[in-house]
């Protein structure tokens, strides 16, 4: 289909484009920025007038829950949901039920996705069977059936001998590993940070030294395996100081953080709010303003949502029996753009961090709008004021702190691969 | 289908009163204004007789029910509060629910909306889950008035309370009071609600007595001086809570022994005379007799352990009046302003 983006405003990190221009679309690709190409005849024309034209959103980790707990989210609706955020490539953990450490599996994942036709899914793959931190999975198998990376998820592997078999087999084929680490026994009762919060609540802490025990341990394995690793979701400023360090030796780490713990602290459970109750938790004030200085310096490379659905029995309990988690994906932009308001990017920084960032980290070549690249696009308008409502959204996966407030920024189209597959009412 | 933007969240002191200001839930000690626990010590003064016990029989919740929801076990607790609520003439029925840690939302809401109706006026919640009583107060049976009786490690706002009247009665004002909490603070909600309640009354200082594992730094943060060693902490204080020290503890690498807890931090005679000669010594029960009390002390001439039991009543009574008051209140405006609204 061809397509014609008029008048917005391109910002394209990768190519250093910020101005205003049209953007031509034909057979999925971006035939041209700003020159007209001769002959060409929009069968769809998109009026972006005042709006920002992006590349497609990239999320690292966005929990779909399909196959095993399609009560709390399908890859139709988490799909979606991600479309309407101006995602349009997203990686799902392999904590399905059956886990994906199955080529069937992840080709069930992989055919449900292409039929829903909204968002590109990439599968992650498990890194032990069954994610029991006992047997390697078959990692390459995985690979070759679509993973693009292989990981235990928040499932520790306490066995250090194990752990790095894993590393030196995902190594061997060159293979991505995504560590969410956290060490279970500093964190198995825990439920927040702990610091003064979670004294005057009452409510048992997760220690900071959960992550950087844990970030420091598998940095160390990482570095005598060789293997290319990526820390997801870090929520302490220590943990991304030690992957800052490892960079700077010259090991192959990035890492991302989630777009919650760079706006929150552990302040926001005051009232037991379980719409806030996230795993790893929403840390001190400290923390977030570590995160956000790593983000700046580069040791951040993406900003994800840590997209979690939940159905309502999920959160409507004592603070203590909820399941941590947030569904993410359509606030994941308004959220980020508070990052600009705040002063702690620039837009273009932020577009970076959203979509060509995460693509070097998984060695893909989109997250940009170079001629010839693949149309993944992202259309929103930075300005536009909207009312998140549970009737609205399209994740089945209602659990947002924000319901029924007032955010900013807006998606207003979303293209994947040169088609439209959202388009605000 | 959701109803999840319904929930609201707000601060629990902001949570428990109504709009002008009474007492419509009592769910913690922390955020309410001195004049109010004043006003909760006076009305208990009020249920006491001159002998010290509570008053036999008063019609302040005649039918009206009283619903005790212990989804923890507990004796004491829950026998003081029925025995408050027959003696503001309210009808009470005793639940004793046990829940799984896997227990969820739905189960509880189910069960709190099935009980309410039944047409109960008032729930006395207990549960092992911190902020659970909240929980309830905002998101379950709004209209329903709510007691803690302990949640989790978060609050025991009434044991926080008779605690103070006990130490009222003793003492007289809060203003030149040392007071130090020994044992196991991190566990307690008694103590925090202790703290809080203390600080609020004018209290001149608040210690908190125990090693790093039950006594961690960050309790400082909610207005308490932290000592390690009970010589230092001990010194002339007024009154002394000791706390009791759960076995399991033990399990859990928290502690080596109970012996070397006794010794250290145990309350004996050596350790009481550090205190002020007329110190008054506490203890929220069940006591572990050798554990962290001596039975010398436990019995002895300081000790105001079974006074805290009797003030626990009156304590009762005042706070289930008063929220009852309250919560009556508060759905009388609510009425009236959707009749106007209507």
């Amino acid at each position: 289909m061809n397509i014609l983006i008029t008048g917005g405003r391109v910002i394209d990190p990768a190519n250093h484009v910020n101005e205003v221009m049209d953007v031509y679309v034909q057979d999925g690709r971006i035939a041209s920025l700003g020159a007209a190409i001769p002959g060409f005849v929009a069968e769809l024309t998109l009026d972006a007038s005042g709006k920002v034209v992006s590349p497609g959103f990239i999320d690292l980790c966005a929990t779909m829950r399909e196959p095993g707990y399609t009560h709390k989210g399908t890859l139709r609706s988490e799909t979606h949901a991600a479309a309407a955020g101006g995602i349009t490539t997203l990686c799902c953990p392999p904590t399905s039920n059956p886990v994906n450490d199955s080529a069937a599996v992840t080709k069930l994942i992989s055919d449900k996705a292409r039929q829903a036709g909204f968002t590109r899914v990439l599968p992650i793959g498990a890194l032990t069977k069954g994610l029991e931190g006992e047997q390697l999975a078959n990692m390459q198998g995985l690979s070759e059936s679509g993973c693009i990376a292989v990981s235990n998820g928040r499932n520790a592997i306490r066995n250090s001998l194990t752990l790095m078999r894993c590393l030196e087999y995902a190594a061997t084929f060159d293979l991505l590993v995504i560590f969410q680490s956290q060490d279970p026994d500093l964190s198995a009762a825990g439920v927040m940070h702990d610091g003064a919060n979670a004294v005057r609540f009452g409510l048992p802490g997760i220690p900071e030294t959960a992550e950087t025990i844990a970030v420091a341990r598998d940095l160390l394995l990482v570095e005598q395996t060789g293997v290319r690793a990526h820390f997801g979701q870090l929520s302490t400023a220590r943990a991304a100081q030690l992957i800052m360090d490892a960079r700077a030796k010259g090991l192959r780490v990035t890492a991302d953080v989630a777009v919650h713990h760079l706006l929150y602290t552990d302040a926001k459970l005051n009232g037991f709010n379980s719409l806030y109750h996230v795993n790893p938790p929403l840390r001190s004030a400290i923390d977030r303003a570590g995160l956000r200085e790593a983000l700046l310096g580069g040791t951040l490379s993406a900003i994800c949502s840590d997209h979690q659905p939940h159905d309502e029995a999920a959160k409507r309990a004592p603070f203590g029996a909820t399941e941590p988690g947030i569904s993410g994906l359509e606030t994941l932009l308004s959220q980020a753009l508070l990052l600009v308001e705040q002063d702690v990017l620039t837009l273009d920084q932020l577009i970076e961090k959203l979509s060509l960032g995460p693509a070097r980290v998984l060695g893909l070549d989109s997250g940009q709008l170079g001629l010839g690249s693949v149309a993944d696009i992202c259309v929103f308008d930075p300005e536009a004021e909207w009312i998140l409502t549970e009737e609205a959204m399209r994740s089945s996966g209602k659990n947002s702190p924000l319901l029924g407030l007032p955010l900013k920024g807006r998606v207003c189209y979303t293209l994947v691969d040169g088609e439209l597959v959202y388009q605000a009412s | 289908m959701s109803h999840l933007t319904a929930m609201s969240h707000a601060a629990p002191h902001q949570l428990q009163l109504n709009e002008q200001g009474q007492l419509r839930h009592f769910l913690t000690t922390e955020g309410l204004s001195r004049e109010l626990l004043t006003d909760i010590l006076d009305t208990a003064e009020s249920f006491i007789d001159s002998n010290g016990r509570s008053v036999k029989k008063v019609p302040l919740m005649r039918g009206l029910t009283v619903v005790n929801l212990f989804f923890e076990n507990s004796t004491r607790t829950r026998s003081t509060f029925e025995l408050a609520a027959q003696k503001l003439s309210a009808d009470i029925l005793n639940l004793n629910i046990s829940t799984s840690a896997t227990a969820k939302g739905e189960t509880l809401q189910d069960t709190l909306w099935n009980i309410r109706a039944m047409g109960a006026d008032m729930f006395v919640v207990r549960h092992a889950d911190s902020g659970a009583a909240h929980f309830i107060a905002e998101n379950v049976t709004p209209d329903v008035a709510i007691i803690n009786a302990g949640d989790g490690r978060h609050a025991h706002p009434t044991q926080a309370m008779l605690d103070m009247l006990t130490i009222r009665r003793c003492k007289g004002e809060f203003g030149k009071l040392k007071v130090a909490i020994v044992g196991d603070i991190l566990h307690s909600r008694v103590a925090r609600s202790e703290i809080h309640a203390l600080n609020t009354l004018g209290a001149e200082e608040v210690r908190l007595i125990g090693p790093k594992t039950l006594v961690p730094d960050t309790l400082q943060a909610l207005g308490a001086n932290i000592y390690r060693d009970m010589k230092q902490g001990l010194k002339d204080v007024d009154v002394i809570v000791a706390l009791r020290l759960q076995k399991e503890r033990m399990n859990t690498a928290l502690l080596p022994s109970e012996s070397e807890f006794f010794r250290l931090y145990g309350l004996n005679e050596e350790k009481l005379a550090y205190a002020k000669p007329d110190a008054i010594v506490m203890h929220p029960g069940p006591i572990n007799r050798g554990v962290e009390i001596e039975s010398s002390v436990a019995d002895g001439e300081q000790s105001r352990i079974l006074t805290q039991v009797s003030n626990g009543i009156a304590v009762r009574m005042a706070v289930m009046s008063m929220a009852i008051t309250g919560q009556l209140q508060q759905q009388q405006d609510l009425a009236k302003q959707q009749g106007a609204e209507g």
